[in-house]
């Protein structure tokens, strides 16, 4: 009983291989029932996204195991036997168990810390319960995965602070105003990032969004886009007026927006706040700005420092992550070694009653003229006398010590107990 | 009994001002609860403190120097738990519970004997005018700590370094609408507290303004926070400016509040 990781991902195969042997749609149905079909695998689910496949099962011996799964697998998805072998990688017992926490805890993610690895986890176990392919160990260990992924999100700030430029924008946006909904933004020019990190502001509740490009065309079609306003380049100024959050890419060679005409615009808004995101190269809007009270600008560098500085923070509380897996696995492995000792307690208590049938039967036949009473006495008896012989080995065996192997080993020999294991 | 009550309010205080310093540093999940009751603790102590010297003196506990540093800090700590019920401002325990220790370490040094009160107190103006004005001057005490606050986080958001205390201060937004509400709390009630005042000045000395020490700085504390408002609705004076007033504002009234202790001068040498 082990628990047994065949998998690939982002870092050892190209998406070319992930899409090969991606697990989507009905493919996941058979494939889960396939492989739990094999006579190497007791128990198994299959974790599939866009950047990893993995097959977690419970094998008896890890050898034969691994060449079945790569065989299913590279017949399975008609992959050539080589490229497979190239890009899997395989864990099995304490390996597999910390490499599947750490999956889920997001630390073997592309970007460190992502939240949706978790919630992939949890349908990948879901999938495998409803087609009933795990069972004790594997059920068991991702319960202890999901709890201790959750934990290492509780406890560290692994997910914490934006590591991209549209959430580190959001995120600011959110420590000026305390919340988005109702607020109006400005789109001034266009481009790529521009775009994107409206549509996070529209996400996180920005109300109304006015578009201006120096095409007017081209403002109208974006304002389509966003569900917006279009207005004309040179009117921009009027209207951030009534703008909290500017996005800036205008793509023109020099600052479009000058210190004395936010100074004067600033009166206008009665100093009410305002957020200015300048992502053009070379810069649109005069820096200077920045040191006019209640105006904020940050421009791209400003931006690329903090996901910069977020991403390493991220890194060092991956540190304190690893920490915690590790206190994780213990408590999993003795759980898991526990389960070894259950059926020689059982054999031993089974071969004790065995022995007091045995023994009973023979007395009654011996003296039939026994009372109800006197027999009850002596049932009662040897029920204690066997009793109190097992019960020593028994509490040894429930005990959690280093040399419990052994001691397993030792009993049974002692006992003559040889059938490995009840069904 | 009614020391050992002050006493043990301090203490309680004290290891909530620790924790909320602690705080400042290092966030765990238990630190703002752990000030949260160490203040409601202590809050309880004193509160009882001050029933039991209204009860032993027969007037409300505010008639000499240890009596007033006392129940401002306890006005303050009801402002505090009032707020944190209904806003949850993260950190505010940090910035307001260091006021309000230093202000009862301060209590705590002032000798503390009821004295016989005085002829000039003995008006019912006594409760109304000074309950209006601590609760007039704790509002604004808390709006110094807000302001404090927003000081830091502009300061992160302005040096584009959101770092440290960043991620768990308020917004802006919010740390100034704070700021405005409590000042438009003591406004009311500094204004109330200087008409009592005058009214009570005329019931006891004859004529409503004589100039003093205390009426001469109130009156500065007032102009301060009328210009706070006044800038504010007409010329948008808000984040900055308005927390860098209400800490100005602030320390005027501690400057006021201690100073005339110092100098023993004018009418209001009782308090």
């Amino acid at each position: 009983m082990k628990v047994f990781v065949v998998g690939l991902n982002h870092k050892t195969a190209d998406i070319e291989v992930r899409e090969k042997v991606a697990f989507d749609g009905p493919k996941l149905d058979e494939g889960l029932l396939r492989l739990r079909g094999l006579p190497e695998i007791e128990e198994a689910m299959i974790l599939s996204t866009c950047n990893r496949v993995e097959l977690y099962t419970n094998v008896k011996d890890p050898v034969q195991a691994s060449e079945s799964i790569k065989t299913f697998l590279s017949e399975f998805h008609n992959v050539n036997r080589e490229l497979l072998d190239k890009s899997l990688y395989i864990y099995d017992d304490i390996n597999a168990v910390r490499h599947i926490f750490r999956v889920a805890s997001s630390l073997d993610s592309m970007v460190i810390g992502e939240p949706q690895i978790l919630g992939q986890v949890k349908d990948a176990f879901e999938m495998a319960i409803e087609k009933k392919t795990t069972g004790i160990l594997l059920n068991r260990l991702m319960k202890k995965t999901i709890s201790t992924a959750k934990k290492v999100r509780t406890e560290t700030r692994i997910a914490e602070n934006a590591v991209s430029i549209g959430f580190a924008a959001v995120e600011l946006a959110k420590k000026i105003f305390t919340n988005l909904s109702g607020k109006v933004s400005m789109l001034l020019g266009a481009g790529e990032m521009a775009e994107l990190a409206a549509r996070h502001l529209i996400s996180n509740g920005v109300k109304e969004v006015i578009v201006a490009n120096r095409t007017y065309e081209r403002a109208c079609e974006l304002a389509r886009d966003f569900n917006g306003r279009p207005v004309k380049f040179d009117g921009f100024l009027q209207e951030m007026v009534r703008t909290d959050i500017v996005i800036c890419s205008t793509g023109a060679s020099r600052y479009v927006l000058m210190k004395d005409q936010m100074q004067k615009m600033m009166k206008e808004r009665k100093q009410r706040p305002v957020f200015i995101i300048d992502i053009s190269v070379p810069r649109n809007i005069d820096p200077e700005i920045n040191a006019l009270d209640n105006v904020y600008l940050y421009d791209i560098d400003d931006l690329q420092g903090i996901v910069d500085t977020n991403m390493f923070e991220r890194k060092k509380e991956a540190e304190k992550a690893e920490k915690i897996i590790e206190e994780e696995i213990e408590p999993f492995f003795k759980w898991q070694s526990s389960l070894d000792s259950v059926p020689t307690i059982v054999a031993l208590r089974d071969k004790a009653e065995e022995i007091k049938r045995e023994e009973l039967t023979k007395l009654l036949h011996k003296i039939p003229e026994l009372k109800e009473k006197e027999k009850e006495a002596i049932e009662y008896m040897a029920a204690a006398i066997i009793n109190k012989l097992i019960h020593p080995p028994t509490a040894a065996l429930k005990e959690d010590s280093e040399d419990r192997d052994i001691l397993i080993a030792t009993i049974k020999r002692l006992y003559g107990i040889n059938g490995e294991e009840k069904k | 009994m009614g020391t050992i009550l002050f006493e043990l309010a301090l203490i309680f205080y004290f290891v909530a001002t620790i924790v909320g310093i602690i705080e400042l540093f290092k966030e765990t999940k238990i630190t703002s609860k752990i000030i949260l009751s160490m203040a409601g603790i202590g809050f309880a102590f004193h509160t009882v403190n001050i029933i039991y010297r209204y009860v032993t003196a027969g007037h409300i506990p505010i008639t000499n120097f240890h009596e007033a540093t006392s129940f401002f800090s306890w006005c303050i700590v009801l402002i505090f738990f009032m707020l944190a019920f209904r806003y949850r401002i993260k950190l505010l325990s940090s910035f307001i519970m260091p006021i309000v220790f230093a202000l009862m370490l301060s209590s705590s040094m002032l000798p503390r004997e009821i004295k016989p009160l005085s002829p000039v107190l003995q008006s019912y103006w006594l409760e109304i005018h000074t309950v209006i004005a601590f609760l007039g001057n704790a509002a604004f005490a808390l709006a110094c700590g807000i302001g404090v606050m927003y000081l830091v986080q502009e300061h992160y958001v302005k040096s584009k370094r959101p770092v440290g205390l960043f991620g768990r201060l308020p917004s802006l937004q919010t740390l100034d609408e704070m700021n405005y509400r409590l000042i438009t709390l003591g406004f009311p009630l500094l204004t109330l507290a200087i008409i009592t005042g005058v009214l009570w000045a005329e019931s006891a000395w004859g004529s409503y303004w004589n100039w003093d020490t205390r009426e001469v700085w109130s009156l500065i504390t007032w102009f301060i926070y009328a210009i706070v408002l006044h800038a504010r609705l007409v010329a948008g004076w808000r984040g900055k400016r308005a927390a860098l007033l209400s800490i100005i504002g602030f320390l005027t009234i501690l400057i006021a509040f201690f100073g005339i202790k110092l100098l023993r001068k004018g009418l209001h040498v009782f308090l």
